[in-house]
């Protein structure tokens, strides 16, 4: 395969998993924002953190639901905005449309003017509606290429590229909201409570699937636990680095020959499996969180390097 | 007077459109309608657009399909096969002679200056002998028809010709909406195009290659305006659809980068222009291209299709000489005629054009996609006055043609059928032989009264059918 089609498989991935999570993200901001306190913690501002857009936020004070939209999910300017993702999953998958199914290239090519010249006001009054068409776009081409696409190794790039974006996700999350995890100092903005926590797993949709592994209570340790180590759940980093690690396996059967990124994700792969057990709660949330990050930058480096992207 | 290729002129309808005829009055007009817009929804997901140079607005746009097919029965065809066919081997045969000894230069037939001065002649090839012998691989030939048995050649596409993939989604879409239309077994099927052309590619493959030869196809990329045609023949093809970036030279061979490392390439469809293929053989300043590709070629160690230089055969003023190319090269009598055609160039031509400009068409040697061109009639007396400086500036770089009177096919209009001009382009594939399945893009004008065509000025596609007898 050519490797420009393999690197746009991987980033068509990237760029779509990034709009849904983007997607969930903002929904998460605005089941904060309706809870007591919220404008003294400016919870909007943690969502446009997470995703690394603040800069884009220019005014002072804090900020609006109306900015969040305005900045990610229609501004063509910001190139991780709901809007430009789209555009962008659209472009890659139409410079190798011949390795996407019928299927594939309609719910994509649907999916990618839908924010041009949308309007800030209308926006913001429809955003249930419109976040819920974010994610249902993204499922349906899901779903087309989980039961059309040919198993060949631009699927297995297109699933890692996916698998990175979405541990990337989980990690920015708990890069910007741990605080409201730590067991013991004081935490900026009052009082911890349940709603905090669970506004962590309502942005990554795991809070049915948290109560049906860990019970009814929330604890910090127990959500470190799900969202980075458990492997079962979609949206935790080790069943993304799971997910990787198998598909990187199977280029390598495929090409015979095992790269530095193998060797990385064998690594991430291992850190997360010491930390089972609450471990990785006592060893300190905060750097096992920035430990991933810079180990999932590096795998998709090494990708690209050992792909020739 | 214009010929109306539905009906004879006492206005019964030709037989050949018999059964076109009996569905349109079976289905009405309504019903035509309401499939033209599933037909219209159906194009657009699957992403059929044409994207139109230098007009602003939407870059992908759906160029209109209309629902009425245009129709030949099996007798013109077979007339339009053979001419088409006898075309494309005398253009071929003249880009050899030119490359070589010109020996229809030193017989006098056409003048120097307009080969060698041409701006698509490459000296570079000179010399050089292509497999085969083939420079242009796929020959689109641009045919109107201005009576029951006229059919003239309005120009030659030698490069790297178009529309293709219209004629073969056209017959797709007619075959899944309307299966009925097709189950008689009237019509002559056309989707062996892509099978045909990857044999033909395969064919020309360099003397040096003795595996089952890896071909690709070599696009700009895809803000290309035929990037839908690229992709769509390269799937169909089952090649690589690569771009310049994807492909480097090394030792005289050119290979592709792939996910397991660099892998050879045999053969390149190129959908790219000359000027833009290496920057080390021709625009030193394009950025697209891939260095040393020319030499790789010229070493024998890659086929390019068509071949460097292929442009010289279709350009506008050569045009004028081909059916002596037919004569020289073949001895036979061209089967398709030729639009009588002054050259600006000439002075007794400059002198009949600039009296006559407001009667004829004037298109620039060049120019090509309907651009640049001024059809007199239709003209303001100011727009024709505009363009006749345009020629006194530089004659040379026009030519001017009568104002024909294309005939009319049936087309969908908003509450009846009406008659539109259209044109006709088949696809001629040159190989080790020569291959040319029964149908072709037939393109129509769908404002009434227009004779621009071309899908860059609003005109249409629609389906093409061959009668099997």
């Amino acid at each position: 395969m050519l490797s420009r089609t393999a690197a746009n498989l991987f980033w068509m991935a990237r760029h779509l998993e990034r709009a849904e999570s983007t997607a969930r993200l903002i929904t998460m901001g605005q089941r904060m924002a309706v809870l007591p306190g919220s404008a003294y913690r400016d919870e909007w501002r943690s969502v446009l953190r997470v995703t690394g857009c603040e800069p884009f936020h220019t005014r002072s004070g804090p900020v609006t639901e109306a900015d969040v939209v305005r900045i990610l999910l229609l501004d063509s300017e910001n190139p991780a905005s709901i809007h430009s993702c789209l555009v962008r999953a659209r472009a890659n998958g139409r410079s190798v449309r011949t390795k996407l199914t019928q299927e594939m290239w309609e719910a994509l090519n649907l999916s990618w003017r839908r924010f041009e010249g949308y309007g800030l006001d209308e926006a913001c009054q429809e955003l249930p509606a419109l976040i819920d068409w974010v994610k249902t776009r993204a499922s349906v081409f899901r779903g087309a290429a989980e039961t059309g696409m040919l198993r060949h190794e631009g699927h297995d790039f297109m699933r890692i590229g996916g698998a990175i974006e979405r541990a990337q996700m989980t990690l920015r999350l708990l890069d910007v909201k741990y605080y409201v995890l730590l067991p013991e100092t004081d935490v900026v903005g009052g009082g911890r409570d349940h709603y905090q926590w669970s506004s962590v797993l309502h942005a990554l949709s795991g809070i049915r699937a948290y109560h049906h592994v860990y019970g009814g209570t929330y604890s910090p340790a127990h959500i470190s636990d799900f969202l980075m180590v458990n492997r079962a759940f979609p949206r935790s980093v080790a069943y993304c680095v799971d997910q990787m690690r198998w598909h990187l396996e199977r280029l390598a059967q495929e090409h015979g020959v095992l790269a530095t990124c193998h060797k990385t994700v064998d690594e991430i792969f291992e850190f997360l499996l010491d930390g089972q057990d609450g471990a990785i709660f006592q060893r300190g949330l905060h750097e096992s969180v920035q430990q991933c990050l810079k180990l999932t930058n590096r795998l998709a480096n090494e990708i690209a390097e050992s792909y020739y992207f | 007077m214009t010929f109306s290729e539905m009906h004879e002129q006492d206005g019964t309808i030709r037989s050949c459109y018999a059964e076109v005829k009996r569905w349109i009055d079976e289905t009405g007009i309504d019903g035509l309608h309401g499939r033209m817009d599933e037909a219209e929804a159906i194009f657009r997901r699957i992403g059929i657009t044409f994207a139109v140079y230098g007009e602003g607005g939407d870059p992908e746009r759906l160029i209109p399909f209309d629902l009425l097919p245009r129709v030949f029965s099996r007798l013109e065809w077979e007339r339009l096969d053979k001419g088409i066919r006898q075309r494309a081997q005398a253009l071929n045969a003249f880009l050899y002679d030119a490359y070589h000894r010109a020996e229809i230069l030193r017989a006098g037939l056409i003048p120097q200056d307009l080969v060698y001065q041409n701006e698509a002649f490459r000296p570079e090839m000179i010399g050089f002998d292509p497999p085969g012998r083939v420079y242009s691989h796929i020959v689109g030939i641009d045919i109107v028809r201005t009576g029951p048995d006229q059919f003239e050649v309005l120009e030659d596409n030698c490069r790297t010709p178009s529309g293709v993939s219209y004629m073969l989604e056209n017959r797709e879409i007619m075959t899944r909406m309307f299966p009925g239309l097709f189950s008689k077994g009237l019509v002559t099927p056309v989707d062996d195009y892509p099978a045909l052309l990857l044999r033909t590619l395969k064919e020309v493959a360099p003397p040096a290659c003795k595996r089952d030869p890896v071909v690709v196809l070599l696009t700009p990329g895809s803000l290309n305006s035929a990037y839908y045609e690229h992709s769509f023949l390269a799937d169909l093809m089952g090649i690589e659809l690569v771009e310049p970036v994807d492909l480097f030279v090394d030792n005289d061979r050119v290979w592709m980068k792939t996910t397991t490392g660099p892998r050879a390439v045999d053969v390149i469809y190129r959908r790219i222009d000359d000027d833009y293929l290496d920057p080390l053989a021709f625009r030193p300043d394009s950025l697209l291209g891939v260095p040393g590709l020319f030499h790789a070629y010229r070493a024998g160690g890659v086929t390019l299709c068509s071949a460097p230089g292929a442009g010289l055969a279709d350009d506008k003023a050569i045009y004028v000489y081909v059916p002596e190319m037919i004569r020289f090269y073949l001895g036979e009598e061209p089967i398709l005629s030729n639009i009588p055609t002054w050259q600006c160039g000439t002075e007794s031509g400059l002198a009949y054009v600039l009296e006559h400009l407001g009667e004829l068409v004037a298109k620039e040697v060049h120019g090509s996609g309907g651009y640049g061109m001024l059809i007199g009639p239709q003209a303001t007396s100011e727009a024709v006055a505009a363009y006749a400086a345009r020629i006194r500036a530089n004659p040379g770089g026009f030519i001017a043609q009568p104002t024909l009177a294309l005939s009319t096919v049936p087309t969908l209009g908003e509450s009846a059928v009406v008659q539109r001009h259209a044109d006709f382009r088949p696809f001629c594939l040159v190989g080790s032989q020569m291959r040319l399945v029964a149908g072709g893009l037939t393109r129509v004008a769908l404002t009434e009264g227009s004779l621009v065509v071309n899908s860059s000025q609003g005109g249409g596609v629609k389906d093409t059918w061959v009668l099997r007898n």
